[in-house]
């Protein structure tokens, strides 16, 4: 198999495990309309109140749940051998790497940057704000997808992970989520964000390119 | 040059060489801290603007100097480690960690000390501020890493990998955080601004930075020394050391 066909391959293998576990792919979902659906419980159901809060809180809370999806991102690959079959194999890890952290942000970044603009109008957000949540998801998920697989490569061996997971990989996604909200709270006030956007797509390119390197030197360690 | 370095790298013989060395950084350090204290709270004017408050600094620069400066030695010993695969460059990294965790907090502490009379406020969401919180928690994010496996092997690569990631997301970071500040409109807390530093402020700072970084390398010497004797406790020649002192 060359290169290219590897990728697809493993792409195509995630996907159809992932379909067949419904359970996992709905509840980092349910977990996000949770998650949002607790902020006007908790503090007020005022329009005003809840449009200042809506880019932060749609951020953060898909950022939590994308969290949530990667603690088992390897796990069951390396418990069941599988990963080791990839390892030894003749192909190029971090391509293989790569391919499993495009499919996981497919199964389970897409419907969450889909579900956002619904999420978005419940909080009010004026129709430029909800455009730009979704352009700044859209951009931003991918990195924290690859940010969040180092940790999974990382953790992938050690039980009970899940908070280390968060302290190991959180700081590293700040500026993603920082230029995300932002960018949504600029649009909603009017004014233009090419500037959060640019920012946005250089780092989903420069952690697609040094991203994959890293976590199949980490998956390496977790394997032996 | 080659033996010269592998030599280093020998655990016994490190061993005996950091004895040999951390005096010659250890009193130094206690010296040039004496007289950076010195010049730094009774030499030094008070600063027209901010009073006596502002001799902190001698405290706080060479923290944050170092808390940085650490991390990137660390990194750098991690690397080392995992491309040559030199156990010793691992144990460095791994006992620099926590020294560099705690100036990070040393520094953030002087810093909201500092800031209560000039801000008003302990903390301020001042860009410097979250920066050196955030690395803060990558040195608990690292140090946490290492704790949660038994395997020494293991958890030398994994931190190492991390370390390398932090290293080249640390500027990142901290650039994000100055721009991201700059976005905000409308009145935030403005540092005030700094009047450019006379002489008989400045040259305590450096001789504090100076005593700071003898001061680290003394504690770094004493924290390796134990982790090679932990890593190496089955080893003869610590066998050897142990039955000859008893």
């Amino acid at each position: 198999m060359t290169g290219g066909s590897i990728f697809w391959a493993v792409i195509q293998r995630e996907l159809q495990i992932a379909f067949q576990r419904l359970g996992d792919l709905v509840s980092p979902l349910m977990f996000y309309v949770l998650v949002t659906a607790l902020f006007p419980l908790a503090l007020s159901p005022k329009r005003e109140v809840l449009q200042n809060l809506a880019p932060a809180v749609l951020w953060i809370a898909a950022l939590l749940a994308l969290l949530l999806s990667m603690n088992a991102l390897f796990r069951t690959d390396v418990e069941d051998g599988s990963m080791e079959q990839l390892v030894i194999g003749p192909h190029s890890l971090p391509l293989i790497m790569l391919a499993k952290t495009v499919a996981h942000w497919l199964v389970s970044g897409l419907p969450l940057v889909l579900l956002a603009p619904l999420l978005a109008v419940t909080y009010y957000l004026p129709a430029e704000g909800v455009r730009a949540l979704c352009l700044t998801l859209l951009i931003g998920t991918p990195t924290l997808s690859l940010l969040g697989s180092i940790g999974a490569a990382l953790t992938a061996g050690i039980r009970q992970s899940g908070a280390l997971l968060a302290l190991l990989v959180m700081p590293l996604m700040l500026p993603v989520l920082m230029y995300g909200a932002r960018g949504t709270d600029l649009a909603a006030q009017g004014e233009t964000i090419s500037g959060p956007l640019y920012l946005l797509g250089a780092f989903m390119v420069l952690s697609l390119t040094l991203v994959p390197l890293a976590s199949a030197a980490a998956i390496r360690v977790s394997l032996d | 040059m080659w033996t010269w370095f592998h030599k280093l790298a020998s655990p016994p013989h490190f061993y005996r060489m950091a004895g040999l060395l951390r005096p010659w950084f250890f009193w130094p350090a206690v010296i040039l801290t004496v007289i950076g204290t010195y010049g730094g709270l009774v030499l030094a004017p008070p600063d027209y603007q901010m009073g006596d408050g502002f001799r902190i600094i001698y405290v706080h620069v060479p923290s944050a100097y170092l808390s940085t400066t650490i991390y990137g030695l660390m990194a750098v010993a991690a690397a080392v480690g995992l491309i040559w695969r030199i156990k010793l460059a691992h144990a460095v990294a791994a006992s620099a960690a926590p020294i560099g965790a705690s100036f990070t907090a040393l520094a953030l502490g002087t810093g909201m000390l500092w800031g209560k009379p000039m801000w008003g406020a302990y903390w301020a969401w001042d860009p410097r501020l979250t920066s050196e919180l955030i690395l803060l928690f990558i040195y608990f994010g690292y140090m946490s890493l290492r704790a949660s496996f038994e395997d020494v092997n293991k958890a030398d690569r994994a931190s190492a990998v991390l370390a390398i990631v932090g290293v080249i997301n640390l500027p990142i970071i901290h650039y994000s955080v100055i721009w991201w500040s700059s976005l905000h409109q409308g009145p935030s807390i403005k540092k005030l601004d700094a009047p450019s530093i006379t002489g008989d402020m400045l040259w305590p700072l450096l001789i504090m930075i100076l005593a700071f970084t003898l001061f680290f390398a003394a504690i770094l010497l004493y924290r390796v020394k134990a982790e090679v004797l932990d890593r190496e406790q089955n080893s003869r020649w610590v066998r050897d050391l142990v039955s000859g002192e008893v």
